[in-house]
């Protein structure tokens, strides 16, 4: 049998509900080994609670998921072997040092002493730590406490990896080496489902999942993702951009309208044809621009348009 | 005091907590009914910043002047003339909308003939008329907002500070508060805002970006991302990626390259010049490039571009 083309993470129909809210509704989707999958929504999307049924820690309502071949609902415990849950608070001891922390989850998962120096070794080095370990946890930024929670986590390489916002608040140089250890783990045939309020890091991830009030919009790759939309997007940078707005707002052809800092932002049907037409009015009416250009939709437009649009999957 | 004084004027301002230094030398200057973006990651020195202009800390060394007041000798007076909001802390979940609104405006002394009327227009302008009996803690998010806004400037104060004012929020909110907030600033309210969220620093005019204590740029979001990058972006469709990365880390030219989901993102000083040539480079090493082509840089790669390079590291290999 082909283990590579097997599910290491596997969902169908999973629901949760708490009074009052349904937390996760009906959602299905699969990761495979060497695959990053990105949960991504703002909060209260359902994201960590998936997580947490996922981890066998909290008993789904409906539906199944399997954890590397384990039934998360019928053997919680089954997968945990196998599996590394990261929680957005995850437990350093911050009167140890970054080696002493990794010896103590190395001891814990019964890591032998051999491969705890060579995996460990790796790791500091791909998260760009090797200088750190003698520090104490409690003094590391918060981007390197993420790091370390990290290493922490994939001590006894697990097949499958679960990180619950790893990255909020951390420095964005710290947040790309963080990544660039999670994209080596691929390499070693890992699973990895994250999840993320921040809707650009959906990009970095090779599939997602685009939850909303606990259901899933959509669940593709980045690329095809925005390939969806089938509308293109115009920014006009302006040093009155509440003039541009009044001006196009009511323009034909736009599906949505954003002020940002120094323009605007728009949707609209058809690219060309609305670059010059917007020239033109703005011009007429004389209100100031420095420029029309075409832009790459973000997984943002693609968000807004689904739900604005009441395009929800049922 | 004139209207022209009610803003931010920051000269060579100092904070240190023993040997550490929070905030190092920061000056800028805010224009009244601009929308200001303090951006940095968590720990830079942007709420030891944010503290000291609100009054409530005082300065090492260093000038900073708010709403025309000096926020050492005169900090009384500061905390009168602005409003503070910060998405998590500011409301009680336990009361009533209304109450919350009556229990701000008796912590910003409105004075108590005017207190019907600024509540009246705090509802209208939060979109709230008709919620005032609901309890807070069950609002949606993006209501919650705007009661807290609402709350901040019930006193009408000439400049607020936003902490991280829509972290988290579902884009439509996120959305709806910043149309408030731009159509505040148009009336000529100064906004403050500090973020770690680069998306949201993308609805600020002008941007400061704080790393370890100290400004690293200036400008608004497009200055920034044209003017900053020592060179531009270029992103590439290639298998396999693995590969690629370590191939191009090597190559003459190349400045930076990064692994982004199923492309790469790579930096070079030209990237006009260096597209063929980058091509040619990953096919002779038997990487097959499906797609090259420049892309803009988000304010993310504007930051790391200026962040690393002050820590004198190109890519740890």
């Amino acid at each position: 049998m082909n283990i590579a083309a097997q599910a290491a993470i596997m969902l169908a129909g999973l629901s949760k509900s708490f009074p009052g809210v349904h937390a996760v509704e009906r959602l299905s989707f699969e990761v495979y080994p060497g695959e990053i999958f990105g949960l991504v929504g703002p909060d209260g999307a359902g994201k960590t609670t998936t997580l947490r049924m996922l981890a066998g820690v909290m008993p789904p309502d409906r539906g199944t998921a399997t954890v590397a071949g384990f039934d998360v609902g019928r053997d919680p415990e089954g997968a945990k072997h196998h599996l590394s849950y990261m929680p957005q608070r995850f437990g350093l001891y911050e009167d140890l040092t970054v080696d002493e922390n990794i010896r103590f989850y190395a001891d814990l998962f019964g890591v032998n002493k051999a491969e705890r120096e060579l995996r460990s070794g790796q790791l500091l080095r791909a998260a760009g730590m090797s200088e750190f370990r003698g520090r104490w946890a409690g003094k590391l930024s918060g981007g390197m406490k993420q790091k370390l929670g990290l290493i922490c986590a994939l001590i006894h390489r697990p097949k499958v990896i679960l990180l619950d916002e790893p990255t909020t608040g951390v420095d964005p140089v710290s947040r790309r080496d963080f990544w660039r250890v999670l994209y080596e783990l691929t390499a070693e045939g890992v699973a990895i489902l994250t999840s993320t309020a921040y809707l650009d890091e959906a990009e970095r991830c090779h599939r997602v999942a685009l939850l909303h009030q606990g259901r899933l919009l959509f669940c593709d790759t980045p690329a095809h993702l925005k390939a969806r939309l089938g509308k293109g997007v115009l920014a006009v940078t302006s040093p009155d951009p509440r003039r541009v707005r009044e001006q196009l707002q009511n323009a034909e052809g736009i599906s949505s309208l954003v002020l940002t800092g120094d323009g605007v932002h728009i949707v609209v049907d058809d690219v060309a044809r609305r670059m010059a037409e917007f020239q033109a009015r703005l011009k007429q009416a004389q209100v100031p621009f420095d420029q029309i250009q075409r832009v790459t939709p973000t997984i943002e437009d693609l968000f807004v348009d689904a739900v604005s649009g009441g395009k929800v999957r049922r | 005091m004139n209207t022209e004084d009610r803003s931010v004027l920051i000269e060579s301002l100092v904070k240190r907590f023993g040997d550490f230094t929070a905030v190092d030398h920061i000056s800028l200057e805010t224009r009244r009914g601009e929308i200001f973006g303090f951006l940095g990651p968590n720990g830079a020195g942007k709420s030891t910043c944010i503290r000291m202009l609100c009054g409530l800390l005082r300065p090492t060394s260093g000038r900073a002047i708010v709403a025309g007041f000096d926020v050492a000798r005169e900090p009384e007076s500061v905390r009168q003339h602005i409003g503070y909001m910060s998405q998590k802390f500011s409301l009680y979940n336990d009361l009533k909308v209304i109450e919350n609104l009556h229990l701000f405006a008796g912590l910003y002394n409105v004075p108590r003939d005017l207190v019907g009327e600024r509540i009246a227009w705090a509802l209208e302008m939060a979109d709230l008329k008709g919620k005032e009996a609901m309890m807070t803690g069950t609002l949606p998010s993006g209501w919650k907002q705007r009661l807290a806004l609402g709350c901040a400037v019930l006193h009408r104060p000439p400049i607020i500070f936003l902490d991280e004012p829509t972290s988290g929020v579902d884009p439509i909110s996120r959305r709806q508060f910043w149309d408030l907030i731009h159509q505040m600033a148009a009336e000529g309210v100064t906004v403050f805002v500090t973020t770690h969220y680069m998306e949201e620093a993308e609805y600020c005019n002008r941007l400061a970006m704080i790393y370890r204590g100290k400004m690293v740029a200036l400008g608004t979001p497009t200055e920034l991302k044209q003017k900053s990058m020592k060179g531009e972006l270029l992103l590439i469709e290639c298998e396999p990626l693995g590969v690629a990365v370590e191939t191009l880390q090597g190559a003459p030219e190349v400045l930076d390259a990064a692994v982004f989901g199923n492309a790469l993102h790579v930096l070079v000083p030209n990237a006009g010049k260096e597209t063929a040539r980058l091509q040619a480079y990953l096919v002779a090493r038997e990487v097959q490039v499906s797609k090259i082509e420049p892309i803009r840089p988000s304010l993310e790669d504007v930051f790391v571009a200026l962040t690393s390079e002050r820590e004198g590291r190109k890519e740890p290999v």
